[in-house]
């Protein structure tokens, strides 16, 4: 089996087992009136799953490349940072202060200018925080929404 | 020619603001390599919710028309289309550009993306008000049975894989359940606390659409993601303009494809484009001279994905079905107006919805007189990095979907839902199925449940939902859709398999 193919079947069961969760919830939970239009989804849900998967394992289902790992070694750190920023930092710090930080780190590694240049560290702070004041200005003066305040702003 | 009444809401000072500003952000957005129009509209909703219904759709409905129109420009100039509406104009736009004719393709670019696009409304302003009288006919299995339609058609012709296509549909259909049901006022697949206000439709949207983007952005890793852009020389307007003239079958033949496919709930742009070209390409008597830089090709593309805009929304007002997958965007921005498309939009909202309308069909002219301007200009901006793009994207969809509803949850399914997409497109899923799937899903939910109710009191489901003229009918049309997008991923065999992927880049 080549690790493309496996690549494929890891979704594929994932699927299915979604689908088998959906439908067995849809056939068991009370009451059924409740539950009759998720019924109907969830056969062909699993009908559709089940083929995807069946596709999958003999190698059928070939559109897609996957995820290489050298895409993951890239997104290891930038996907850190939006987890860190939106399942902590936005609520815990308060979303402007999260949201720079998030801004600057996301930025500061991707950007493929020198990490050893003053100059450009310069540029960076200066970018992620005009680029804030003017999110700050939309969203705070304009629109007036109030976002969780955390321990700073 | 009731619209005429509501030309004076489009000049009213306001309005006009949001519509010059919708059309010149629109065209630099769409300029922006990734930023699809589709994205652009959900990103832009969150920005309405301090308007009036008339100035939101105003807004929106002017940055659909430019950022399909913008996309043109990183089309020609670094050959990455702005969005897929822009694909077919890369073939010969980028080509022209190259040969240092820039300008004039950005100009019959956008001359033919105008033409294209004051037809498409001029037929969304004769044609909807028609189609809305017969909707009258239209009971409850029959919005069903459209709403099935709806799923099937773009489950089938957005995804490369036929059985990807309708599990995303799929997908989307089962994540509208979620929630409580409010008939029953039962809880429905209520995993965790986020969930129990059921998934938003505007946070699923920002996070299906923007964090792949950015998350796309980022698997590139440090590389340098600056392109250049090549040098815009001068060129007389005028000369373009009788230049058009020239191309008069490739206007026409995108015109006309652009309509037609427009018409046709959940196809999009990005088919538009393609099918106009092609066809193009096939009646022309300089047919060789496609993919090489010929004009031809550029007037055939843009004028279809611009003649496409009006044509969706003409299904989306009357029948609640979007005509594309930014319409289907556009259609939640109308929902949470509170404004109910169906038969009788033009009856309760006349206001509303003419004002709407005659704001895209101004917007048109504004769009061709400023992205000629702007061109060279947007294409700096399109030279964005690309970190601050991603670092840009990400915060803009966090305050988009926090703003919805003022609520951490939705930033979480938000994401939540983006990181999944992003893993099933890499799979070949698509998110312009799930997407549909989540929007029409109460649509059909909620008249497959009425409808029970009817039928149980009645002749029985089976009398309700499968017989009577119009209920075949458009049984039908599910199943010709189903079976023609199954014949058509068998006839085309374009999945390479999975082993060989250098041979198919080779090509």
């Amino acid at each position: 089996m080549t690790s493309n193919r496996l690549q494929h079947i890891v979704p594929g069961l994932a699927i299915f087992v979604l689908a088998s969760v959906v439908t067995w919830l849809s056939f068991t939970e009370q009451p059924a009136q409740s539950f009759l239009f998720p019924r109907v989804i969830s056969v062909v849900f699993i009908a559709l799953a089940t083929w995807n998967l069946i596709r999958a394992v003999t190698g059928m289902s070939k559109i897609g490349r996957g995820i290489p790992v050298a895409t993951v070694k890239n997104l290891a750190p930038g996907l850190a940072v939006m987890l860190l920023y939106v399942f902590f930092g936005a609520k815990n710090l308060g979303f402007y202060l999260g949201s720079v930080l998030a801004f600057f780190a996301i930025y500061s590694f991707y950007d493929p200018a020198s990490w050893s240049s003053a100059r450009d560290w310069i540029k960076r702070i200066l970018v992620s925080v005009a680029f804030m004041a003017v999110i700050y200005a939309l969203f705070a003066v304009v629109l007036q929404v109030h976002t969780p305040r955390g321990i700073l702003f | 020619m009731e619209f005429l009444n509501h030309f004076g809401g489009v000049f009213e000072p306001w309005a006009f603001m949001l519509l010059l500003g919708g059309t010149i952000g629109g065209l630099i957005l769409g300029a922006t390599p990734g930023l699809s129009p589709t994205m652009a509209v959900a990103l832009l909703i969150p920005f309405t919710f301090h308007m009036s219904a008339t100035h939101g759709l105003v807004l929106l409905g002017a940055a659909y028309t430019s950022t399909v129109a913008g996309g043109a420009v990183s089309a020609i100039l670094l050959k990455i289309p702005g969005a897929p509406a822009n694909i077919a104009t890369a073939l010969d736009g980028h080509e022209m550009a190259r040969r240092g004719e820039g300008a004039r393709a950005l100009h019959l670019s956008f001359l033919s993306s105008g033409v294209g696009g004051i037809i498409g409304i001029l037929l969304l302003i004769f044609l909807t008000p028609v189609l809305a009288q017969w909707v009258l006919k239209i009971q409850t299995p029959h919005v069903f049975w459209i709403a099935i339609l709806g799923v099937t058609v773009i489950g089938s012709l957005d995804s490369k894989s036929f059985v990807k296509g309708l599990l995303s549909g799929c997908i989307g259909l089962w994540l509208s359940t979620i929630g409580y049901d409010e008939i029953q006022g039962t809880e429905r697949f209520i995993f965790v606390d986020a969930l129990s206000g059921g998934i938003g439709i505007i946070p699923a949207l920002i996070g299906l659409f923007a964090i792949p983007q950015v998350l796309d952005m980022m698997a590139k890793g440090r590389v340098n993601a600056l392109v250049e852009a090549l040098e815009v020389p001068r060129q007389k307007l005028a000369d373009s303009m009788r230049e058009l003239t020239r191309y008069w079958r490739a206007l026409s033949i995108g015109t006309v494809v652009g309509a037609i496919i427009g018409l046709i709930p959940g196809v999009g742009g990005q088919i538009a484009g393609l099918v106009a070209y092609d066809q193009s390409r096939k009646m022309s008597p300089q047919r060789a001279k496609f993919g090489t830089g010929h004009p031809e090709g550029v007037v055939a593309a843009e004028a279809a994905n611009n003649a496409m805009v009006g044509p969706s929304l003409v299904p989306l007002l009357t029948l609640s079905i979007p005509g594309s997958p930014t319409a289907a965007v556009l259609l939640g921005g109308l929902l949470i107006k509170e404004i109910f498309p169906g038969s009788d939009i033009f009856v309760k909202h006349p206001d509303v919805v003419w004002t709407f309308i005659n704001s895209m069909l101004i917007g048109q002219v504004l769009m061709v007189v400023f992205g000629i301007m702007i061109a060279g200009w947007a294409a700096k901006i399109a030279r964005a990095p690309a970190p601050i793009m991603a670092a840009g994207v990400l915060v803009l969809a966090v305050f988009g979907s926090y703003s919805v509803g003022q609520s951490v949850g939705d930033v979480h399914i938000m994401l939540a839902l983006g990181i999944g997409m992003f893993i099933l497109e890499k799979f070949g899923f698509s998110a312009a199925p799930l997407v549909l799937g989540l929007i029409l899903g109460p649509i059909a939910g909620d008249n497959f449940t009425q409808g029970m109710t009817l039928a149980a009191a009645q002749d029985g489901p089976w009398v309700y939902f499968f017989t009577g003229t119009l209920n075949i009918i458009l049984i039908t049309l599910v199943v010709s859709s189903i079976a023609y997008s199954f014949w058509n991923n068998m006839l085309a065999r374009d999945d390479t398999p999975f082993d060989e992927p250098a041979r198919r880049d080779a090509k």
